[in-house]
């Protein structure tokens, strides 16, 4: 079992979910494979995806709806 | 003999000296937010200075040449990749027809600017090739680039400069995380309340993600508050409306008072909230260098010691000019 670091790799807003009343895109616990999207950055009012790039589990994450990120910030923990 | 772009990046643009003559007709000077930069790059392959360039802002674009040129890039830290291989920036580099230029996203620095020898060809309009993307206007199409376009590079300078030449060190600029832009108070200073003037320049101020091209809006700071007063005929309700008037490139309006706008190069060019002061066009460059969440201080100079800065803004200009030339 081995455990991944997924980096924002750009600065802005950090979201997990697509809009204000929307669900999380996932769950901490849940599945994902690395085309899953786990959350967005908002920045110059465009909306970036960000995938979990591995196939695992998604242990948990490392920011708070709507907290400010840094290009390089680790955003979540996925172990596979 | 052209460019194509394979991912455009997050906002790259086609820029240069800016649309300089028509504020005052609502049409905004547009061009490189980082001034320098755009001309170091320029000047680095022997273009003329204000030839036309890529603006590259945090996730710079995937581009294919279809063309053998030579390329250079300033400003913003994003590492440039040639087929995969990383490469220096503020470096004359060359590029052979088929290879595929792209950047790693910025590790310091909001803006990098690309250019390439002859410059990006484009029909001007009103007199420069910068894109106005709000007014379609300009650049490729009037918008930021997006996949599959092509771009046509310029006639070659003359003499090509030589592969490997480089920027010295002490003519590149600085990529700070946080950063004291000076200002000219006014021209409705006197609206704020003596305390909210007063605090608007000891508290450190942080740059909001929706900041872009237009204006970097600020928070973080206490909100400041306005003068009472009764409206005169023609200004909004709320005390941060003043009667319309023209907005200067730099100067800072606070909208209710919340957060601090400082407009840039794609500004509109008047409206109706007071402007409590302008950064000053030395220190414009430096603004538009800083990424979200980074932090800002204002530093309130007089118009003296602007103009002074304005002098060794171009004495540096002078220098790179000379160190490249």
């Amino acid at each position: 079992m081995s455990e991944h670091l997924i980096h924002a790799t750009l600065p802005g807003t950090f979201y997990r979910r697509p809009s204000p009343d929307a669900a999380p895109y996932v769950a901490e616990g849940s599945q994902v494979e690395a085309a899953t999207v786990i959350g967005c950055i908002e920045v110059m009012k465009q909306f970036n995806e960000i995938t979990a790039e591995h196939s695992g589990r998604l242990l948990s994450f490392l920011l708070e709806d709507g907290d400010a990120v840094e290009a390089g910030q680790v955003v979540a923990k996925v172990v596979s | 003999m052209h460019i194509k772009v394979i991912k455009p990046g997050l906002a790259t643009s086609v820029q240069d000296a800016g649309r300089n003559g028509y504020y005052h007709l609502g049409i905004p000077p547009s061009g490189a937010l980082d001034q320098y930069s755009f001309r170091a790059a320029n000047l680095l392959l022997g273009n003329a200075e204000t030839a036309a360039v890529l603006e590259c802002t945090l996730l710079g674009p995937q581009l294919q040449f279809n063309v053998a040129c030579q390329i250079a890039i300033c400003g913003a830290t994003m590492q440039p990749r040639i087929n995969g291989q990383p490469q220096p920036a503020h470096q004359v580099l060359s590029i052979a027809t088929g290879d595929t230029l792209d950047f790693l996203p910025a590790a310091a620095g909001m803006r990098a600017y690309l250019a390439v020898s002859g410059g990006i060809d484009l029909a001007e309009v009103l007199g420069s090739r910068s894109t106005y993307a709000l007014g379609s206007l300009g650049g490729y199409q009037g918008r930021r680039l997006q996949a599959g376009d092509m771009l046509t590079l310029g006639a070659a300078p003359s003499t090509a400069a030589p592969v490997g030449r480089s920027l010295p060190t002490a003519l590149q600029r600085s990529l700070p995380s946080k950063t004291t832009v000076r200002v000219l108070p006014g021209l409705y200073a006197h609206r704020l309340r003596p305390e909210s003037a007063t605090r608007f320049y000891q508290e450190q101020w942080s740059v909001s993600s929706e900041s872009d091209r237009t204006g970097y809006r600020l928070k973080g700071g206490t909100p400041l508050q306005f003068q009472p007063r009764e409206a005169p005929f023609g200004a909004g309700a709320d005390p941060s409306n003043i009667v319309d008037a023209g907005y200067p490139i730099g100067s800072i309006q606070v909208p209710a008072g919340k957060e601090p706008i400082i407009l840039l190069r794609d500004a509109v060019s008047g409206g109706g909230y007071a402007m409590i002061a302008t950064v000053i066009s030395a220190d414009l460059d430096v603004v538009a260098q800083l990424q979200p969440n980074q932090g800002i201080t204002f530093a309130a100079v007089d118009m003296q010691q602007a103009l002074q800065a304005r002098q060794h803004y171009q004495a540096d200009l002078q220098q790179l000019r000379q160190a490249l030339g």
